[in-house]
């Protein structure tokens, strides 16, 4: 009892102040890019093809950046002598809809008024689905129950039983031998239900889209509400998410 | 040794017409050979050749620091190897599975991944398969029931699905069935490499990026007759060992939490994410994504970036070792940890287990001992080992290696050489080729097999993660044990499905 008291001391308070203090991230996170396409010349259509999920998309002579493909790996920032791509620090990346990952994009929408997000405002019960994920986004899915992030000050837990959840996580590009499993498991929650994919996997398929083993994302199987892009997201990237989910930010 | 095959060292190139073909018999008289004179199988897979299916087998011989690679030509089937040599058994059903070659004789012929095979059409011609639909061991008789769960766990969790046959509360046979997690790395990565081949490596299991990147790297290196500078192999150590600590230290703070332990489990929870941080003060992400690529390092560790990660480091491990003392210094944790799903040497030794699984067991396998490749050829790190073959056991490894992870990254950090951390790209692969790339990762011994065409593209590239010979292990250890102890019995293993799954 002495002894776990004194570790107690030893180990000291952990917890983050988010959201009234981010934590400084280190200096080569890449988060939220930032994009000038109008300094693109002739010579970078070439090297779209260089970005491995295709992120960097061009319709009608617009060049866009799709957050939902990236996988943040900078090679675009790197590839491009013009700075067209830059790589900031924030980490706030949620978005609404498939569309608002589309960056140069509109100003951040808000939450949409839909009387299932009022629901959750002070508990948020979450049942977690890896299908196809690689543990990476699971393992900072994680993190948020540990003592830095301590999830459960906000109300938010995450629990066993989709029968216990308002809402499912994705985390995985649904490979095809788990889609029985994620629609079993969405229809097992009361509704009304609703669904987070977290992750470039489970937005768009990843590095695994196009691949026929997978679905090609969580939307491919069940409607999607909000969007956590990353490879992974960084935890403060998916706890913002769920906390604009609750409406707290 | 056997005399016909081809001897490799880790990391290097063969001709692929220096490969010998054998006959079925020779190929598997001398693999056993091999087999029997301590080496063990570290990959053996199938590769298409015309109509037909060549079988490559990679033989590692802790010994002498050799890798051996023979191959032989099987049609539709062939004479299974699994009843002379256990280790065989997952590699044979997934060659079935691929290419669909019968291995003759095989006593537990089931899918591993269930896809169609990619021989005669693509994996979806004929339509699905119903994961998890195959015919199940039973055991009948008063008093037995069956126990299923998965492959949606209760936790935060990958899917897989567990069988248990049990008396009471005691289990009799556990059956693992994975598959759920694949998404079609192998076949994804033939033609190329590819821009997208790196970030496949790296999420091949997204807990090992790091391994599997290097090794990955390692096989494209030797491909293409390029090296990693000094430096570059240094970091590469460096973050490979960073690896280790986070996972290892997660995994005990796990345990801990397994068995009602809860000061260690929350202290081990945030202190395997300050070892996350410290791999993204040096590349910008937790997971190590992006910091190895072929030919080295893209993120290099000046001065001051490596004496902020060496004193972290130090103030880490002071809170580690606190929080990991009082978790192995606890009677009551003991007394759940000893003696809980043993697994005897021989039964490891005849499974080919790997890393902490085959260590926990006495057995000294470790690839960066064995087979040292990079800065592990200049700088030992001693292979850590217990006896017991239990959860215990696995948790000292895991404590022992954490000590000595952390030793050699600062013995690194304070000498790291000069010059660049990366090499020059190089022209492409050379043609016809083979290359066999080891790394030790956190679980064990991650093996990537490259082959390449007349072009110079990738024709064949086969992952084998630690946990493809392991999870066997894990259903082993849990014979005769309460099933109220699989959770602590499978977090000792801490296996991947993705890895697997592939
Ligand atoms: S950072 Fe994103 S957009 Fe740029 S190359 Fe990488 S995946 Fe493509």
């Amino acid at each position: 009892m002495l002894r776990a008291l004194a570790a107690r001391l030893k180990q000291g308070q952990r917890t983050l102040s988010y959201p009234k203090g981010t934590p400084t991230l280190p200096d080569r996170f890449r988060g939220r890019p930032e994009t000038d396409f109008s300094r693109c010349d002739a010579g970078c259509a070439a090297r779209l093809k260089d970005c491995p999920t295709g992120a960097v998309v061009e319709t009608d002579g617009h060049r866009r950046l799709d957050l939902g493909r990236c996988l943040f790996c900078a090679d675009c920032a790197a590839a491009c002598p013009h700075g067209a791509v830059r790589f900031t620090a924030e980490h706030k990346l949620a978005a609404w809809s498939r569309e608002d990952l589309v960056l140069p994009g509109t100003e951040p929408k808000i939450r949409p008024d839909d009387p299932k997000f009022r629901k959750i405002a002070r508990s948020l019960q979450i049942r977690v689905v890896s299908a196809g994920g690689c543990n990476a986004c699971e393992a900072d899915i994680n993190v948020l129950s540990t003592i830095v992030f301590d999830l459960s000050r906000f109300g938010i837990s995450v629990v066993a039983s989709p029968r216990h959840a308002d809402a499912l996580i994705v985390a995985g590009p649904v490979p095809r031998n788990m889609r029985l499993a994620l629609e079993k498991t969405y229809r097992a929650l009361p509704a009304p239900r609703i669904v987070i994919a977290v992750g470039a996997c489970a937005i768009s398929g990843g590095p695994y889209a196009g691949h026929e083993e997978v679905c090609g994302g969580a939307a491919a199987v069940v409607p999607v509400d909000l969007y956590i892009p990353g490879c992974p997201p960084h935890p403060l990237t998916i706890l913002d998410g769920l906390l604009k989910l609750t409406g707290r930010l | 040794m056997s005399r016909s095959s081809l001897r490799l060292q880790n990391g290097e190139r063969a001709e692929l017409k220096d490969v010998p073909l054998l006959s079925l018999r020779e190929f598997h008289g001398d693999l056993l050979c091999d087999i029997r004179q301590g080496g063990r199988l570290a990959s053996l897979f199938g590769h298409p050749v015309g109509d037909g299916v060549r079988l490559f087998a990679v033989t590692a011989h802790g010994d002498t620091g050799e890798l051996s690679v023979s191959s032989a030509d099987a049609g539709d089937s062939y004479p299974s190897l699994t009843p002379d040599c256990p280790q065989a058994h997952w590699f044979e059903r997934e060659i079935a599975e691929q290419w669909g070659a019968r291995p003759e004789g095989h006593p537990w012929l089931k899918p591993i991944r269930f896809h169609r095979p990619y021989r005669g059409g693509l994996p979806s011609d004929g339509g699905p398969l119903p994961a998890g639909v195959t015919d199940y061991f039973q055991v009948q008789g008063d008093g037995i029931h069956e126990v299923a769960v998965g492959p949606v766990h209760a936790g935060v969790i990958e899917p897989g699905h567990f069988r248990f046959q049990c008396h009471g509360e005691d289990v009799f046979h556990l059956e693992i069935s994975l598959g759920y997690q694949h998404r079609g790395i192998e076949r994804a990565l033939v033609g190329g490499p590819g821009p997208r081949s790196i970030h496949l490596m790296e999420t091949a299991a997204g807990d090992t990026s790091v391994a599997h990147a290097t090794a990955y790297s390692w096989a494209i290196e030797a491909l293409s007759n390029r090296r990693s500078p000094a430096r570059g192999s240094v970091l590469r150590g460096i973050a490979l060992e960073l690896e280790r600590l986070a996972n290892h230290t997660g995994d005990l703070g796990a345990l801990g939490g397994d068995v009602g332990f809860l000061p260690t489990a929350s202290f081990c929870g945030r202190l395997r994410g300050d070892f996350l941080n410290l791999t993204a003060l040096a590349c910008g992400s937790r997971f190590g994504r992006g910091w190895m690529r072929p030919g080295g390092a893209a993120f290099d560790l000046e001065a001051p970036r490596a004496a902020e990660l060496l004193e972290r480091l130090g103030q880490a491990m002071s809170d580690v070792g606190n929080a990991v003392g009082m978790l192995l210094g606890s009677p009551s944790v003991l007394a759940r940890f000893e003696e809980t799903g043993v697994v005897s040497k021989a039964s490891a030794e005849a499974l080919g287990l790997v890393g902490v699984a085959a260590r926990a067991c006495g057995l000294e396998r470790d690839v960066r001992f064995e087979f040292p490749a990079g800065i592990f050829r200049m700088t030992h790190i001693p292979v850590s080992t217990w006896e017991s073959g239990d959860v215990f056991a696995r948790a000292q490894v895991r404590w022992l290696e954490i000590q000595r992870s952390a030793a050699f990254i600062a013995e690194q950090l304070v000498a790291l050489p000069e010059g660049p951390i990366r090499s020059e790209p190089a022209a492409g692969l050379e043609p016809e080729s083979l290359a066999v790339a080891m790394v030790e990762g956190w679980r064990g011994e991650v093996c990537h097999v490259a082959l390449t065409d007349a072009a110079g593209r990738l024709a064949r590239y086969k992952v084998v993660d630690p946990s493809f010979h392991n999870w066997m292990g894990l259903a082993l250890a849990l014979r005769d044990q309460q099933i109220s102890d699989f959770p602590l019995c499978n977090k000792s293993f801490s296996l991947s499905y993705c890895g697997h799954d592939l």
